[in-house]
């Protein structure tokens, strides 16, 4: 795989997942937009280690739920790089509880952010990419999205939008050279699995057949994958990264 | 003129070599081969370059080029 001269902005870069598909991407030769919302300290040290590989890199705050912000952010990659060939839509939080104390506020900060910054973002892409004749988006998912999960109702009904998005913008850009896809995280060790108490990890063992937690970068290579010419003719999937918890 | 100006928009968008054999009664996507993501993209390219909003349900009632120019035409 070899992404040599591409730009791919990932959503949410600075941490967890988002950041090791950075890194990923950037290891085999793309340069990267890192957006960030509340963390830039730790989005810098994402661009630095990618600049220290020999890649450019950027770090962009944009809160992708905004429109405005995303336009901005699309804008400064644009001046900035000369192309988009990746987008990866990361940007992702949770607010889990219980649907019978879910706040509305808990509900709609995370379709905001999960699903509508996904839209956002990948429509802010779409015309250049159109017009480029070619492009990679690959959504963040989950599979939780796919079987649910007690306390997740509204990450759950997120990440599930997001793969019927995925499916819907693959088959209207299908055309255009731009393959659509949407990579499924298990349960992966990062900030967002760290807070489930041990008793929680411990009953999730059970349904993973292959008894251990996913890293960020077991994601990252199947996005890297999807990203890849190797993934040409697939587009509209929903790859799973989660050690056989779905079949 | 506007009917130029859109037929060279059209062109640049579809990629023809010649716009010689086009007419106010060219239609795009029976004569040209249009698709409806290229019909969006000239659409809005349109937009940008005159300055109108196009909304969707005038976008559908369009037969040919000569539709499109006249509702610029109407509207700029």
């Amino acid at each position: 795989m070899d992404f040599a001269g591409k730009t791919a902005i990932v959503t949410g870069g600075s941490r967890g997942i988002g950041k090791a598909i950075a890194l990923k991407l950037a290891q085999l030769g793309a340069n990267i937009a890192v957006n960030y919302t509340s963390k830039p300290e730790e989005a810098e040290k994402v661009v630095t280690a990618i600049k220290e590989m020999g890649r450019d890199a950027i770090a962009i705050k944009a809160d992708v739920s905004n429109g405005e912000d995303v336009q901005q952010l699309i804008d400064e990659v644009e001046r900035h790089f000369p192309t988009i060939d990746i987008l990866v839509n990361n940007a992702g939080i949770t607010r889990d509880t219980l649907l019978m104390r879910m706040k509305e506020e808990d509900w709609d900060q995370v379709i905001a952010i999960n699903l509508k910054g996904t839209y956002n973002c990948t429509k802010a892409v779409t015309r250049k990419m159109m017009k480029q004749k070619s492009g990679k988006i690959v959504n963040i998912a989950s599979i939780v999205g796919v079987m649910g999960n007690i306390g997740q109702s509204n990450y759950a009904a997120s990440k599930a939008g997001i793969i019927g998005f995925t499916k819907s913008v693959a088959k209207e850009l299908a055309t255009r050279g731009i393959n659509v896809n949407a990579v499924a995280p298990g349960f992966i060790q990062t900030d967002m699995t760290e807070v489930l108490s041990e008793e929680v990890k411990e009953s999730l063992m059970t349904h993973i057949p292959m008894k251990q937690l996913g890293t960020p970068d077991d994601v990252a290579n199947v996005v890297a994958f999807l990203c890849s010419e190797n993934a040409r003719y697939i587009t509209g999937q929903v790859l799973n990264v989660d050690g056989g918890m779905v079949m | 003129m506007v009917f130029d100006k859109v037929v060279e928009i059209i062109a640049e968008q579809l990629g023809l070599d010649s716009t010689e054999d086009i007419t106010p009664q060219t239609s795009l996507m029976k004569d040209l081969e249009a698709d409806s993501l290229d019909a969006v993209e000239i659409i809005m390219a349109l937009e940008d370059e005159f300055g109108v909003e196009i909304p969707d349900e005038e976008a559908e009632k369009f037969k040919n080029i000569g539709d499109i120019a006249s509702y610029i035409e109407e509207n700029k």
